[in-house]
Protein backbone atom coordinates (compact mmCIF):
# COMPACT_ATOMS: atom_id res chain seq x y z
CA UNK A 1 0.00 0.00 0.00
CA UNK A 2 0.90 3.44 -0.69
CA UNK A 3 2.25 4.72 3.12
CA UNK A 4 2.01 8.74 3.75
CA UNK A 5 1.71 11.42 6.62
CA UNK A 6 -0.27 13.76 7.58
CA UNK A 7 1.79 17.70 7.27
CA UNK A 8 1.89 19.64 10.36
CA UNK A 9 -1.48 21.99 11.69
CA UNK A 10 0.24 25.18 10.89
CA UNK A 11 1.83 24.00 7.00
CA UNK A 12 -1.70 23.16 6.55
CA UNK A 13 -3.47 25.96 7.86
CA UNK A 14 -0.92 28.05 5.34
CA UNK A 15 -1.66 25.89 2.57
CA UNK A 16 -5.73 27.06 2.90
CA UNK A 17 -5.04 30.41 4.02
CA UNK A 18 -6.78 32.08 0.81
CA UNK A 19 -9.81 29.85 1.80
CA UNK A 20 -12.76 30.32 3.89
CA UNK A 21 -14.45 26.80 2.92
CA UNK A 22 -12.83 23.90 2.80
CA UNK A 23 -13.26 20.51 1.94
CA UNK A 24 -11.24 18.45 3.51
CA UNK A 25 -11.39 14.72 1.64
CA UNK A 26 -10.37 11.80 3.12
CA UNK A 27 -9.44 8.51 1.29
CA UNK A 28 -10.62 5.02 2.47
CA UNK A 29 -8.40 3.23 0.91
CA UNK A 30 -4.14 2.75 1.19
CA UNK A 31 -3.93 6.15 3.73
CA UNK A 32 -6.88 5.08 6.16
CA UNK A 33 -5.03 1.72 6.49
CA UNK A 34 -1.70 3.62 7.13
CA UNK A 35 -3.84 5.91 9.48
CA UNK A 36 -2.76 9.32 8.13
CA UNK A 37 -5.70 10.55 5.42
CA UNK A 38 -8.91 8.01 6.27
CA UNK A 39 -12.46 8.86 7.82
CA UNK A 40 -10.89 8.97 11.61
CA UNK A 41 -8.08 10.90 10.68
CA UNK A 42 -10.45 13.73 8.54
CA UNK A 43 -11.82 14.23 12.32
CA UNK A 44 -9.37 15.18 13.75
CA UNK A 45 -6.93 16.92 10.91
CA UNK A 46 -10.63 19.49 10.49
CA UNK A 47 -11.15 19.47 14.27
CA UNK A 48 -7.69 20.95 14.90
CA UNK A 49 -7.82 23.21 11.45
CA UNK A 50 -11.19 25.03 12.67
CA UNK A 51 -9.53 25.44 16.28
CA UNK A 52 -6.36 26.52 15.11
CA UNK A 53 -8.09 29.04 12.54
CA UNK A 54 -10.22 30.00 15.58
CA UNK A 55 -7.28 31.02 17.64
CA UNK A 56 -5.91 32.88 14.57
CA UNK A 57 -9.03 34.66 14.22
CA UNK A 58 -9.79 33.23 10.80
CA UNK A 59 -12.70 32.71 9.19
CA UNK A 60 -12.33 29.52 8.32
CA UNK A 61 -15.07 26.57 7.33
CA UNK A 62 -13.70 22.78 7.07
CA UNK A 63 -16.31 20.39 5.87
CA UNK A 64 -15.77 16.58 6.11
CA UNK A 65 -15.90 14.00 3.82
CA UNK A 66 -14.43 10.45 3.21
CA UNK A 67 -14.94 8.71 -0.01
CA UNK A 68 -13.92 5.07 -0.77
CA UNK A 69 -10.79 5.87 -3.36
CA UNK A 70 -9.64 9.51 -4.75
CA UNK A 71 -7.49 7.88 -7.52
CA UNK A 72 -11.09 6.36 -8.97
CA UNK A 73 -13.17 9.08 -11.32
CA UNK A 74 -15.99 6.55 -10.23
CA UNK A 75 -15.64 7.09 -6.32
CA UNK A 76 -14.81 10.94 -6.98
CA UNK A 77 -18.48 10.97 -8.55
CA UNK A 78 -19.25 11.15 -4.90
CA UNK A 79 -17.85 13.89 -3.84
CA UNK A 80 -18.52 16.42 -6.65
CA UNK A 81 -21.63 17.83 -4.89
CA UNK A 82 -19.17 18.79 -1.93
CA UNK A 83 -16.09 20.04 -4.09
CA UNK A 84 -18.80 22.62 -6.23
CA UNK A 85 -19.92 24.27 -2.62
CA UNK A 86 -16.24 24.44 -1.17
CA UNK A 87 -13.90 27.05 -2.52
CA UNK A 88 -10.79 24.56 -2.02
CA UNK A 89 -10.17 21.00 -1.63
CA UNK A 90 -7.73 19.78 1.21
CA UNK A 91 -7.18 16.54 0.07
CA UNK A 92 -5.92 13.83 2.92
CA UNK A 93 -5.11 10.94 -0.14
CA UNK A 94 -1.88 9.83 -1.57
CA UNK A 95 -0.06 12.20 -4.74
CA UNK A 96 -1.93 10.31 -7.32
CA UNK A 97 -5.71 11.25 -5.26
CA UNK A 98 -5.13 15.02 -5.37
CA UNK A 99 -4.14 14.90 -8.78
CA UNK A 100 -6.98 13.00 -9.53
CA UNK A 101 -9.45 15.57 -8.03
CA UNK A 102 -7.57 18.16 -9.95
CA UNK A 103 -7.33 17.07 -13.15
CA UNK A 104 -11.25 16.56 -12.80
CA UNK A 105 -11.73 19.69 -11.43
CA UNK A 106 -9.70 22.04 -13.14
CA UNK A 107 -11.13 25.27 -11.85
CA UNK A 108 -10.99 23.97 -7.80
CA UNK A 109 -8.09 24.65 -5.95
CA UNK A 110 -7.12 21.36 -5.06
CA UNK A 111 -4.24 20.95 -2.30
CA UNK A 112 -2.14 17.69 -0.50
CA UNK A 113 -2.85 17.36 3.07
CA UNK A 114 -0.63 14.80 3.03
CA UNK A 115 3.17 13.58 2.15
CA UNK A 116 2.74 10.78 0.43
CA UNK A 117 6.11 9.06 1.69
CA UNK A 118 6.37 5.04 -0.20
CA UNK A 119 4.83 1.92 -0.93
CA UNK A 120 4.86 -0.15 2.13
CA UNK A 121 3.63 -2.62 4.59
CA UNK A 122 2.91 -2.04 7.91
CA UNK A 123 5.41 -3.94 10.14
CA UNK A 124 4.20 -3.69 13.69
CA UNK A 125 1.06 -1.91 14.84
CA UNK A 126 1.82 1.61 14.29
CA UNK A 127 5.03 0.97 11.99
CA UNK A 128 5.45 1.39 8.68
CA UNK A 129 8.52 0.53 6.33
CA UNK A 130 8.98 0.43 3.04
CA UNK A 131 9.62 -2.40 0.26
CA UNK A 132 9.34 -0.91 -3.00
CA UNK A 133 10.22 1.19 -4.79
CA UNK A 134 8.41 0.95 -7.66
CA UNK A 135 11.33 0.95 -10.22
CA UNK A 136 9.25 -1.10 -13.17
CA UNK A 137 11.52 -4.25 -13.27
CA UNK A 138 11.40 -6.11 -10.42
CA UNK A 139 14.07 -8.11 -9.54
CA UNK A 140 12.77 -10.05 -6.87
CA UNK A 141 12.69 -13.06 -8.02
CA UNK A 142 16.63 -13.01 -7.99
CA UNK A 143 17.00 -11.98 -5.01
CA UNK A 144 14.37 -14.02 -2.93
CA UNK A 145 11.79 -11.88 -2.64
CA UNK A 146 13.71 -9.17 -0.72
CA UNK A 147 14.61 -6.04 -2.60
CA UNK A 148 18.03 -4.79 -2.68
CA UNK A 149 17.32 -1.48 -4.55
CA UNK A 150 14.27 -0.91 -1.63
CA UNK A 151 15.92 -2.01 1.56
CA UNK A 152 19.67 -1.30 0.94
CA UNK A 153 21.03 1.78 1.59
CA UNK A 154 23.09 1.73 -1.48
CA UNK A 155 20.83 -0.24 -3.71
CA UNK A 156 23.56 -2.29 -4.51
CA UNK A 157 22.29 -5.31 -7.30
CA UNK A 158 25.70 -7.14 -6.20
CA UNK A 159 26.04 -6.85 -2.53
CA UNK A 160 27.09 -6.73 0.10
CA UNK A 161 29.23 -3.62 0.13
CA UNK A 162 30.94 -5.24 3.34
CA UNK A 163 30.36 -2.17 5.40
CA UNK A 164 28.02 -3.82 7.52
CA UNK A 165 28.41 -5.17 11.05
CA UNK A 166 27.20 -8.03 12.34
CA UNK A 167 23.62 -7.64 10.53
CA UNK A 168 23.17 -4.40 10.59
CA UNK A 169 24.00 -1.56 7.88
CA UNK A 170 26.36 0.42 8.39
CA UNK A 171 24.31 3.69 7.10
CA UNK A 172 21.97 2.81 10.14
CA UNK A 173 22.33 0.61 12.86
CA UNK A 174 18.88 -0.05 13.20
CA UNK A 175 18.51 -0.99 9.81
CA UNK A 176 19.37 -4.98 8.87
CA UNK A 177 21.60 -5.03 5.94
CA UNK A 178 19.28 -6.05 3.01
CA UNK A 179 21.73 -8.12 1.86
CA UNK A 180 22.00 -10.62 5.07
CA UNK A 181 18.18 -11.42 4.88
CA UNK A 182 18.71 -12.00 1.09
CA UNK A 183 21.86 -14.69 1.75
CA UNK A 184 19.89 -15.83 4.61
CA UNK A 185 16.59 -16.10 2.23
CA UNK A 186 18.08 -17.58 -0.37
CA UNK A 187 19.80 -19.80 2.12
CA UNK A 188 16.74 -20.92 3.78
CA UNK A 189 15.27 -21.64 0.36
CA UNK A 190 17.83 -23.70 -1.42
CA UNK A 191 18.99 -21.00 -3.91
CA UNK A 192 22.10 -19.69 -2.61
CA UNK A 193 23.62 -20.51 -6.10
CA UNK A 194 21.46 -17.08 -7.64
CA UNK A 195 24.13 -15.17 -5.94
CA UNK A 196 27.07 -16.57 -8.01
CA UNK A 197 25.99 -14.76 -10.91
CA UNK A 198 26.82 -11.34 -11.58
CA UNK A 199 24.21 -9.39 -12.14
CA UNK A 200 24.41 -6.79 -15.16
CA UNK A 201 23.48 -2.94 -14.46
CA UNK A 202 19.84 -2.75 -14.10
CA UNK A 203 18.10 -0.63 -17.01
CA UNK A 204 17.15 2.27 -15.43
CA UNK A 205 14.77 3.28 -18.40
CA UNK A 206 11.65 1.87 -16.72
CA UNK A 207 11.69 4.22 -13.90
CA UNK A 208 11.42 7.57 -13.34
CA UNK A 209 13.78 8.56 -16.65
CA UNK A 210 11.14 9.94 -19.35
CA UNK A 211 8.62 11.85 -16.77
CA UNK A 212 5.60 9.64 -15.80
CA UNK A 213 4.98 6.17 -16.83
CA UNK A 214 2.38 4.73 -18.10
CA UNK A 215 0.69 0.73 -18.91
CA UNK A 216 -1.96 0.67 -21.26
CA UNK A 217 -3.45 -2.80 -21.71
CA UNK A 218 -5.35 -3.15 -25.27
CA UNK A 219 -7.27 -5.88 -24.22
CA UNK A 220 -9.04 -3.49 -21.39
CA UNK A 221 -9.94 -0.61 -23.40
CA UNK A 222 -13.12 0.55 -24.98
CA UNK B 1 -17.03 46.19 41.36
CA UNK B 2 -18.20 42.44 41.24
CA UNK B 3 -15.44 39.87 39.61
CA UNK B 4 -16.59 37.24 38.06
CA UNK B 5 -14.57 33.95 39.23
CA UNK B 6 -13.40 31.83 36.26
CA UNK B 7 -15.23 28.54 36.67
CA UNK B 8 -13.80 26.04 34.01
CA UNK B 9 -15.39 23.20 32.07
CA UNK B 10 -13.84 20.20 32.57
CA UNK B 11 -15.29 17.05 30.73
CA UNK B 12 -13.64 13.79 32.10
CA UNK B 13 -13.47 10.40 30.24
CA UNK B 14 -13.81 7.33 33.15
CA UNK B 15 -13.56 3.64 33.44
CA UNK B 16 -16.20 2.56 34.35
CA UNK B 17 -14.27 -0.06 35.90
CA UNK B 18 -11.76 2.19 37.87
CA UNK B 19 -12.15 6.21 37.87
CA UNK B 20 -16.18 6.05 37.89
CA UNK B 21 -16.49 3.38 40.74
CA UNK B 22 -13.75 5.95 42.51
CA UNK B 23 -16.22 8.94 42.03
CA UNK B 24 -19.18 6.91 43.26
CA UNK B 25 -17.22 5.87 46.31
CA UNK B 26 -16.35 9.20 46.70
CA UNK B 27 -20.04 10.51 47.38
CA UNK B 28 -20.45 7.39 48.99
CA UNK B 29 -17.91 8.98 51.40
CA UNK B 30 -19.08 12.40 51.41
CA UNK B 31 -15.90 13.56 49.85
CA UNK B 32 -16.08 16.79 47.95
CA UNK B 33 -14.64 17.96 44.68
CA UNK B 34 -15.07 20.72 42.39
CA UNK B 35 -18.41 20.94 40.62
CA UNK B 36 -16.57 21.38 37.78
CA UNK B 37 -16.49 18.60 35.93
CA UNK B 38 -18.66 16.28 33.49
CA UNK B 39 -18.17 12.88 34.36
CA UNK B 40 -18.95 10.68 31.27
CA UNK B 41 -18.28 6.78 31.38
CA UNK B 42 -16.93 4.54 29.40
CA UNK B 43 -16.28 0.78 29.04
CA UNK B 44 -12.51 1.49 29.01
CA UNK B 45 -9.89 4.24 28.43
CA UNK B 46 -8.86 2.24 25.98
CA UNK B 47 -12.06 3.12 24.07
CA UNK B 48 -11.22 6.66 23.90
CA UNK B 49 -10.04 7.93 20.40
CA UNK B 50 -8.14 11.33 19.61
CA UNK B 51 -10.91 12.47 17.80
CA UNK B 52 -12.89 12.68 21.67
CA UNK B 53 -10.77 14.74 22.78
CA UNK B 54 -10.26 16.88 20.29
CA UNK B 55 -13.98 17.45 19.74
CA UNK B 56 -15.02 18.25 23.12
CA UNK B 57 -12.13 20.57 23.22
CA UNK B 58 -13.47 22.41 19.80
CA UNK B 59 -17.20 22.70 21.31
CA UNK B 60 -16.34 23.92 24.52
CA UNK B 61 -14.38 22.52 26.96
CA UNK B 62 -11.64 24.02 29.03
CA UNK B 63 -9.78 20.59 29.46
CA UNK B 64 -10.18 16.82 29.12
CA UNK B 65 -9.92 14.99 31.96
CA UNK B 66 -9.30 10.82 31.12
CA UNK B 67 -8.91 8.70 34.43
CA UNK B 68 -8.27 4.81 33.36
CA UNK B 69 -7.14 2.47 35.63
CA UNK B 70 -3.79 2.36 37.05
CA UNK B 71 -0.95 0.52 34.59
CA UNK B 72 -1.24 -3.28 35.31
CA UNK B 73 -4.57 -3.43 36.68
CA UNK B 74 -6.64 -2.68 33.05
CA UNK B 75 -9.57 -4.89 32.94
CA UNK B 76 -9.19 -4.91 29.60
CA UNK B 77 -5.03 -5.35 29.96
CA UNK B 78 -3.75 -2.84 28.33
CA UNK B 79 -6.51 0.14 26.90
CA UNK B 80 -5.07 2.45 29.60
CA UNK B 81 -1.69 2.15 27.94
CA UNK B 82 -3.65 2.67 24.48
CA UNK B 83 -5.43 5.45 25.62
CA UNK B 84 -2.12 6.76 27.50
CA UNK B 85 -0.32 6.85 24.11
CA UNK B 86 -3.60 8.64 22.35
CA UNK B 87 -3.45 11.21 25.03
CA UNK B 88 0.14 12.09 24.68
CA UNK B 89 -0.14 12.08 20.75
CA UNK B 90 -2.96 14.34 21.10
CA UNK B 91 -0.98 16.85 23.88
CA UNK B 92 1.38 17.07 20.97
CA UNK B 93 -1.44 18.12 18.26
CA UNK B 94 -2.89 20.74 20.81
CA UNK B 95 0.78 21.91 20.61
CA UNK B 96 0.95 22.13 16.89
CA UNK B 97 -2.57 24.01 17.04
CA UNK B 98 -1.44 26.28 19.75
CA UNK B 99 -3.66 25.42 22.98
CA UNK B 100 -1.89 24.73 25.87
CA UNK B 101 -1.54 20.72 26.51
CA UNK B 102 -2.27 20.95 30.52
CA UNK B 103 -5.73 21.28 29.02
CA UNK B 104 -5.37 17.47 28.32
CA UNK B 105 -4.34 14.92 31.16
CA UNK B 106 -4.26 11.78 32.17
CA UNK B 107 -4.42 9.97 35.33
CA UNK B 108 -4.60 6.66 36.63
CA UNK B 109 -6.85 6.22 39.38
CA UNK B 110 -7.99 2.78 40.93
CA UNK B 111 -11.87 1.74 42.13
CA UNK B 112 -10.93 2.28 45.90
CA UNK B 113 -8.98 5.70 45.37
CA UNK B 114 -11.83 8.26 46.10
CA UNK B 115 -9.80 10.32 47.69
CA UNK B 116 -6.83 10.85 45.30
CA UNK B 117 -9.52 11.21 42.56
CA UNK B 118 -10.57 14.51 43.97
CA UNK B 119 -7.32 15.57 44.27
CA UNK B 120 -6.75 14.97 40.79
CA UNK B 121 -9.94 16.66 39.87
CA UNK B 122 -9.06 19.72 42.29
CA UNK B 123 -5.40 20.12 41.16
CA UNK B 124 -6.82 19.70 37.27
CA UNK B 125 -9.56 22.63 38.25
CA UNK B 126 -7.08 24.77 39.25
CA UNK B 127 -4.28 24.09 36.50
CA UNK B 128 -7.40 25.19 34.13
CA UNK B 129 -8.32 28.15 36.42
CA UNK B 130 -4.40 29.39 35.89
CA UNK B 131 -4.62 28.49 32.21
CA UNK B 132 -7.95 30.78 31.89
CA UNK B 133 -11.01 29.90 29.79
CA UNK B 134 -10.81 27.87 26.27
CA UNK B 135 -8.97 30.56 23.85
CA UNK B 136 -11.66 28.84 21.57
CA UNK B 137 -14.21 30.67 23.51
CA UNK B 138 -13.80 34.38 22.80
CA UNK B 139 -13.46 33.37 19.32
CA UNK B 140 -16.45 31.01 18.99
CA UNK B 141 -20.11 30.97 19.81
CA UNK B 142 -19.57 27.63 20.37
CA UNK B 143 -21.13 26.53 23.82
CA UNK B 144 -22.67 22.96 23.57
CA UNK B 145 -21.45 21.82 27.05
CA UNK B 146 -23.76 24.63 28.04
CA UNK B 147 -26.57 23.55 25.56
CA UNK B 148 -26.20 19.95 27.05
CA UNK B 149 -26.82 21.51 30.58
CA UNK B 150 -29.58 23.12 30.09
CA UNK B 151 -30.99 19.53 28.40
CA UNK B 152 -30.78 17.38 31.11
Amino acid sequence: MIVAQRKNIPELLDIVEKHRKVLLLGCGTCVTVCLAGGQREVGIIASALRMAAKLKGRPLEVEELTIERQCDNVFLEQAAEAIKRNDAVLSVGCGAGVQAIAERYSNKPVYAGLNTAFIGILEERGVWTEKCAACGECVLHLYGGICPITRCAKHMLNGPCSGSREDRCEVSPDRPCAWQLIYKRLKDIGQLDRLKELKKPKNWRSSQSGGFRKIIREDHRV
Amino acid sequence: MKTEVFEPKILAFCCHYCAYSSADLAGVMRIQYPPNVRIIRTPCTGRLETEYFMKALENGADGVLVAGCLEGGCHFVEGNLCAKRRVNYTRDLLEEIGIEKERLRMVNISAAMARPLADVITDMVETIRKLGPSPLKSKTNLTNLTKLETRS
